[in-house]
């Protein structure tokens, strides 16, 4: 396998009870490239971001096939624990979802809780507060709880909390559509920063942002993935007719 | 024209607001109602029941037959019986709750389980004691004493707590979940973490119905805990204990003086209402030093 690749999908299909929501789907995430997810509510986007850290195991009657290979392991064979997998693959999500607790313990609470080796549990939070550009803004208020923070603040708070665990990835699902254009533009910087040192998958509504802050983008439709390509090929110049329709605007 | 419209739209708009001081009336009506009843009863317990309260009456232990005396060792029986309901119904209700809604599928099979809960809180108080006698005092030999009371009175707030614990566990945000499994932590220290800590003040809130409902229940301590009368105060679990909802049916049906107990009567009455509500108090103590944090 190609050593860029962190991420391979083979063939894979996924099911919620009997309708099935995404169809053979192939390919490949590049390792530290930001790849965006975009396409039509229900297009199965988010269903697929979902995959690769196996959330969707939390809903009843959902069925995965084919493989998902993550360095070259099927995530989704029987001997693999989706709690290591998720220590690997971290998430961010549509709304800024902090715990009811304080700043700090926001962050410290999954390495306490997954034995990492915390000897210097503050180092940690600072540097991950100071990765999600937070850092200035609450170093003097990191006993106060999390929920007094702005909406723009918690979801880079999210976003800390993720990177605390030190994943090799980053999904993150539509991680600024709650949020107003200054969060949003402050949280693309962060992820322009983050791509030195995580791959990041992205699903996005948002046209501009997928163009402003992916390498590559991928374009889903009724659970099929149309187009997958580099970002400016896909903006400019789409194989598919029915991708360039729906960038243009013409459907969707 | 214009004329017969505007007398339509007057007239449709007269009704309109009648009809909704009608219903504010109604609904302002039956709450008055409510609270009158529950004013006149407390009222009419504190008018019959205060002459009987003094430091003695709730210091010492009955004399005389029970026509004189104080109620000591009631009172003392009955926190023992409460404590010992919550130590047991509380942490069985909330395992129940949590499995209930955390690990069970959802399915034919727990909407069964669901179904005989709530069965289970229709039961009439005398069966549980009924079946307290025969499983706690006969089967485990556990004869009649606190430790048989407790179980009973536990098993009978069961379907309440688990009823509250189902409840509250559901109104904490299924985002919370998401983010702390998200970060590769376990279901379980997920639960442990996150959820329970932030169900807990419903599930108290739930639980003082339970509280009360333990600490006032005669039927179930008949045959299991409660003694018509000694003087000694319990050394162990094993040991029969006075309380106060059978003490004042003891007093009220068969004691050898009826009408000369009524003032005492009235005071153990009283004296009941006055710790079921100070338990209450002390639960909503707990959950209001639980809620400050807690903001979503």
């Amino acid at each position: 396998m190609d050593s860029n690749i962190i991420i391979k999908l083979n063939k894979v299909n996924f099911y919620y009870g009997q309708s099935r929501a995404l169809t053979d789907i192939t390919m490949n995430f590049r390792k530290n490239k930001v790849s965006a997810l975009i396409g039509p509510s229900g297009c199965g986007k988010s269903t697929l971001l979902r995959l690769l850290n196996r959330m969707n195991d939390l809903i009843d009657g959902t069925k995965v096939e084919g493989e998902i290979l993550f360095e070259d392991m099927n995530i989704y064979s029987k001997d693999v624990d989706p709690v290591e997998i998720r220590r690997k693959v971290g998430m961010v999500f549509q709304k800024p979802n902090p715990f009811p607790k304080t700043i700090y313990n926001n962050i410290s609470y999954g390495p306490k809780l997954t034995s990492m080796n915390t000897d210097d549990l503050d180092a940690l939070v600072e540097q991950s507060l100071k990765q999600a550009v937070l850092w200035d803004e609450v170093k003097d208020i990191l006993n106060k709880s999390a929920m007094n923070l702005s909406g723009g603040q918690q979801q880079r708070l999210c976003i800390a909390r993720a990177l605390a665990m030190k994943p090799d990835i980053l999904l993150m699902d539509e991680p600024t559509s709650a949020l107003d254009p200054i969060s949003t533009a402050k949280i693309e910087e962060l992820i322009e920063e983050l791509k030195k040192n995580y791959t990041i998958i992205i699903v996005t509504h948002n046209m501009q942002q997928a163009a402003r802050i992916s390498d590559e983008t991928a374009f889903f439709y009724l659970g099929n993935l149309v187009e997958y390509n580099k970002t400016e090929k896909i903006f400019t110049n789409p194989d598919v007719k029915h991708t360039e329709d729906y960038i243009t605007g013409r459907f969707g | 024209m214009e004329d017969i419209m505007k007398s339509f739209k007057n007239n449709s708009m007269k009704w309109r607001y009648f009809k909704q001081a009608l219903f504010f009336g109604a609904v302002r009506f039956s709450a008055l109602i409510i609270a009158l009843a529950l004013g006149g009863i407390l009222f009419y317990i504190i008018v019959n029941g205060i002459g009987a309260i003094n430091w003695d009456f709730i210091t010492k232990p009955p004399t005389d037959s029970m026509t004189k005396g104080g109620i000591m060792p009631a009172i003392l029986g009955t926190i023992y019986l409460t404590i010992g309901a919550i130590a047991i119904g509380l942490p069985l209700g909330i395992a129940s709750a949590i499995y209930l809604t955390e690990y069970a599928k959802q399915g034919r099979i727990i909407r069964l389980i669901k179904v005989g809960i709530n069965c289970l809180a229709g039961v009439p108080s005398v069966v549980f004691g009924l079946f307290g006698l025969g499983s706690f005092v006969i089967f485990l030999k556990f004869g009649s004493s606190i430790l048989s009371g407790s179980l009973t009175l536990g098993f009978l707030i069961l379907p309440t707590i688990i009823g509250a614990a189902e409840e509250a566990l559901k109104a904490v945000p299924q985002t919370f979940r998401e983010a702390s499994l998200s970060l590769g932590v376990s279901k379980w220290q997920t639960i442990y973490r996150i959820v329970l800590p932030n169900a807990l003040p419903g599930i108290l809130t739930g639980s003082i119905l339970g509280i009360g409902r333990a600490a006032g229940e005669t039927a179930p301590i008949m045959f299991t805990a409660a003694a018509y009368f000694t003087a000694k105060l319990p050394g162990s679990i094993f040991d029969e204990v006075m309380a106060l909802p059978y003490h004042i049916y003891v007093l009220a049906t068969a004691g050898t003086n009826i009408e000369a107990t009524r003032p005492i009567q009235f005071g153990t009455v009283l004296v009941l209402v006055a710790v079921v509500l100070s338990i209450d108090l002390i639960a909503i103590i707990i959950r209001s030093y639980m809620r400050k944090n807690k903001r979503w």
